[in-house]
């Protein structure tokens, strides 16, 4: 396997051309892309011209040549971002969302757009107007979701690196079913501007890589503040890939109580979390039970802010504009038919949802309890942060399940974001960082919490990790 | 039916565009009248993924407005206001809810009265839809067209409190809420172009009751027009209460050719707008210094320079319309040069409603003097004025130009004994008291000099004549 960094190394060192590089990826493309259907679209052309320009120019970027595949909730100028829903059908963004930029500029080529559940709502990549994506480690079962084709793309060797969005575990979750490394950065950290919204105050931007180093590479390209994102921060972020090698030593380490021992959790999984406990502290670690006891309530208080905001941000899809648009006797029936022809089944559950939360006589109930929840959340984090710099616990409750296993029953797959959701709550960085395999031989993923900004803390901490199981 | 027993109660909101150069979350310019959908953009045409940023300017003009309407102007936050409409590009509009920037302000009224200002917040606009085919309304046109220019052109909407009680008061609401705006550059405050749009909440009650349902009225497009609808309203409330019927909260659209108006869509009222705080902004802080730099730069309000113009001029004349014509400055002026302050305001009320051009304070100043002196009729110096305002210059050069020389006195009695010894039957009836033959006089002697004569003066011989 060969990395992001020794690709970009050896690219900058002249020693190989990123042609060369991409035509490599093609071809695996060529070969597993129909079993894995990880792309909407793949990018021969534009991502052969932007090699070979590469090859031309300077190659001093720190992705030059590297091929990168893009969550299709990404805005790129002049190519079809659907976010996998036909609501969308031939819109193609007049601009790049900031990410696309920095990337670009860094001299990454972009291989294609990949797979997700329509507007990143779902947990298994099925929620697409254009089929699901498969998992790679076993063609039967998911590779979770919502960013199930940049975890897929990256796991089945299409591209070292991908980019993928997380609002409620939709990096991290599909990350562990398909064995990679996948990271939420801390709200504010990764402009959003570009990324289609699902659910504005908990949309974060991050990266897929088959290791922590290049994720950490990754994470430094598309980080940093962008005046166009008013949530942006305007805070330097701390080197990342530096610090990889500093290890735990002295690090004080919580399991996170509530989340290994929440609802589901299969006993494989738990085992894995627990010995990557044991890895830690062999590592120098200092490693205790810590308690967030308002996590527990995350997934409720999700499932009312995330719909409701979701409500609002897809109003916008009414046929007037752009994408898809039914024709109709008048304005607000041509909206009715647009939307109806155009949002599939979970999008609809999800903006009725979030329109009822909302509504008036309703709001205090729903909306307005979900946010006092999301309050103390963001408080008993706090608090287990005074004790410990990095909290640990599962990613998602099982491995990769079958396709179609848990379309049938939603809250069985709202269920699957039960570890993940706390952080998008709290605005908190969190990795998701493959520890060994279940019962049934499929990856399984560990995940590290810690506060806001403390990115480079959780990536070595995770590079430790790694490292145990070599 | 009696409107005497009935007490009116009006609230107005109003909306004002602010003059910023840009809108209010992007940089596309904000101007009127461009080609449709040339000043647009992903964010102001609510782009998938594009995301909105603060126009600094937007708060800047709202919070000096909220100054000048005594308001406290205060930290806030943006919510989103949730309804379809094919002219507004994300299907919400970003407005402010329960923390608008300014609150709790004062307007007082050049009658003195004082009407209470309950919110003074930011928002966007919208974009402007035209019905093509059939009659040009939404219900029976073939297809209509949008153009997003207006999309994100940054407002204030201004809420007074239910404190008004007359229709002309209302209108004298409307009238000064305007002259603030444009004096403090806040807005055009053009109401026939759109860049100040007022809403009426019109109820009425019996004194001492609690007050009634209230209507709200729109489609305002003057002054004129919202006292008109006011005085339909208010009769068309009284005939249904007086007949035991009960008023349904709704909005009225007001129709100036028929003079009347007209309910709107019934469904509005059940609206549900799902207001939420918006997560893609943050909340608005603006730091002490800032808006005391702010406070600072406060140019004068018309109420203060309508109290400054009286106090140099004893008031006689209308200092409110002299004001409301940016004139008071020159006026000022002018008086200070040492002109006489009763012409210069006839002027500034009478002539010059088109502005003053290249017209500056020291001609101006000589213009008077000429006049008061008597070297200028009035009509001459009126003439001059004209010319003044077009392309400037020296008044007493202009009149010598033009032949306006001043009358002698001697020439004028002989002018006056002249038309009198023309119409001796005339000049008996004007002896007997007849004064409707006084223009007769002053016409013929007009008639003989080419205008030169001055009509006072010529009436003052004529009465001197009779009584000798």
């Amino acid at each position: 396997m060969t990395t992001a960094q020794q690709i970009a190394d050896a690219v900058r060192a002249g020693e190989r051309s990123a042609s060369e590089v991409l035509e490599e990826h093609l071809a695996v493309i060529d070969e597993r892309e129909g079993d894995v259907h990880a792309f909407n679209l793949v990018m021969r052309d534009e991502a052969r011209a932007a090699a070979v320009a590469v090859d031309a120019g300077d190659r001093t970027g720190a992705l030059a040549g590297v091929p990168v595949a893009l969550k299709d909730n990404l805005c790129t100028r002049g190519i079809p971002t659907t976010c996998s829903s036909r609501i969308l059908e031939g819109w193609r963004p007049p601009y790049d969302a900031t990410v696309v930029a920095r990337l670009a500029a860094a001299g990454a080529v972009f291989v294609g757009k990949t797979n997700l559940d329509e507007f990143a709502m779902g947990s298994s990549t099925e929620n697409s107007a254009f089929g699901p994506t498969r998992n790679p480690h076993d063609l039967d079962r998911v590779p979770g979701g919502s960013s199930g084709g940049s975890a897929a793309a990256v796991a089945a060797g299409f591209a070292p690196l991908a980019l993928g969005s997380d609002t409620g575990g939709s990096i991290r979750q599909p990350a562990a079913l398909c064995g990679v490394v996948g990271l939420k950065p801390t709200y504010g950290l990764v402009s959003r501007y570009g990324l289609v919204a699902f659910a504005s105050s908990l949309d974060q931007i991050g990266p897929f890589a088959a290791t922590v180093a290049d994720a950490a590479l990754l994470l430094e390209v598309i980080a940093g503040h962008d005046p166009l994102d008013s949530t942006s921060l305007d805070r330097p972020l701390p080197p990342l890939v530096s610090g990889l090698g500093d290890g735990v030593e002295g690090l004080r380490v919580g399991v996170l109580t509530e989340l290994v021992h929440a609802e589901g959790i299969a006993p494989d999984v738990r085992r894995r979390v627990e010995a990557a406990a044991e890895a830690l502290a062999d590592a120098g670690a200092k490693v205790d039970e810590a308690s967030v006891p308002a996590a527990s309530f995350g997934l409720s208080a999700y499932y009312l802010i995330a719909p409701a905001e979701a409500s609002s941000n897809l109003a916008r899809y009414d046929g007037v504009r752009y994408g898809l648009r039914v024709d109709a006797e008048n304005t607000a029936e041509m909206n009715a038919a647009t939307r109806t022809a155009g949002f599939g089944p979970e999008v609809k559950r999800r903006i009725m949802l979030g329109t009822y939360a909302l509504s008036a006589g309703y709001y205090d109930a729903y909306y307005g309890k979900a946010q006092q929840v999301r309050t103390l959340i963001i408080r008993d984090f706090a608090a287990a942060y005074d004790s410990f710099d990095v909290l640990l616990c599962p990613t998602s409750p099982t491995t990769a399940f079958r396709l179609g296993d848990k379309t049938a029953d939603p809250m069985s797959m709202y269920l699957n974001d039960v570890c993940t959701i706390p952080s998008n709550l709290a605005g908190d960085p969190a990795i998701s960082v493959p520890f060994g395999a279940g019962d049934d031989g499929l990856p399984v993923g560990v995940q590290l919490l810690g506060p806001a900004l403390s990115e480079a803390t959780l990536l070595r901490t995770a590079a430790v990790l790694e490292g145990a199981l070599q | 039916m009696s409107l005497d027993d009935w007490q009116l109660v009006v609230g107005l909101e109003v909306h004002a565009e602010l003059a910023t150069n840009t809108k209010i979350f992007c940089g596309c310019a904000n101007s009127f009248g461009d080609e449709p959908n040339t000043n647009v953009c992903p964010v102001c045409l609510g782009l998938p993924g594009s995301l909105p940023v603060l126009n600094r300017s937007a708060v800047e003009f709202a919070a000096r407005l909220g100054m000048a309407l005594e308001c406290t102007v205060q930290p806030s936050v943006f919510h989103r206001k949730n309804y379809f409409y094919p002219d507004m590009p994300k299907d919400y509009q970003v407005s402010q809810y329960d923390l608008p920037i300014n609150a709790d302000g004062t307007l007082e009224l050049p009658d003195g009265s004082v009407v209470g200002i309950e919110r003074a917040h930011l928002e966007e606009d919208t974009g402007k839809t035209t019905h093509m085919g059939g009659g040009g309304r939404i219900h029976d046109a073939a297809y209509s067209l949008v153009d997003y220019n207006r999309a994100g052109v940054p407002l204030v909407e201004i809420v007074s409190r239910p404190d008004i009680r007359t229709p002309e008061q209302a209108q004298a609401y409307a009238t000064e809420l305007r002259a603030i705006l444009a004096a403090t550059g806040v807005s055009d405050a053009k109401m026939e172009e759109g860049s100040m749009r007022v809403d009426a909440n019109v109820s009425m009650h019996k004194p001492g009751e609690p007050y009634g349902t209230r209507c709200e009225i729109k489609n305002l497009n003057s002054v004129r027009s919202l006292g008109r609808a006011i005085r339909y309203e208010m009769e068309r409330q009284v005939q249904l209460l007086e007949s035991g019927e009960r008023i349904v909260q709704e909005t009225r659209h007001w129709d100036e050719d028929a003079g009347r108006t007209r309910p709107g869509r019934s469904k509005e009222q059940a609206e549900d707008y799902r207001y939420f705080q918006e997560p893609d902004l943050v909340p608005v802080a603006p730091d002490d210094e800032w808006l005391a730099s702010i406070r600072a730069a406060m140019p004068m309000l018309p109420a203060a320079r309508r109290t400054r113009l009286a106090a140099q001029t004893g008031g006689d004349v209308d200092v409110a319309l002299v004001v409301e014509r940016g004139l008071d400055d020159l006026v000022l002026e002018a008086i200070a040069a040492g002109g006489d302050p009763g012409r210069l305001l006839v002027h500034a009320s009478n002539n010059l409603s088109a502005g003053a051009g290249e017209l500056s304070a020291r001609p101006f100043a000589e213009l008077s003097k000429l006049e008061a002196t008597g070297a200028l009729t009035a009509t001459q110096a009126k003439t001059v004025l004209a010319e003044l305002v077009t392309a400037g210059g020296d008044p007493a050069a202009i009149a010598a130009t033009r032949g306006f020389e001043a009358m002698g006195d001697d020439a004028l009695a002989a002018a006056v004994d002249a038309a009198i010894a023309a119409d001796p039957e005339a000049w008996e009836k004007f002896k007997a008291g007849d004064r409707k033959v006084t223009g007769f006089f002053v016409g013929l002697v007009m008639k003989t000099t080419k205008g030169k004569a001055d009509g006072k003066a010529v009436t003052a011989l004529l009465d001197a004549r009779a009584q000798s």
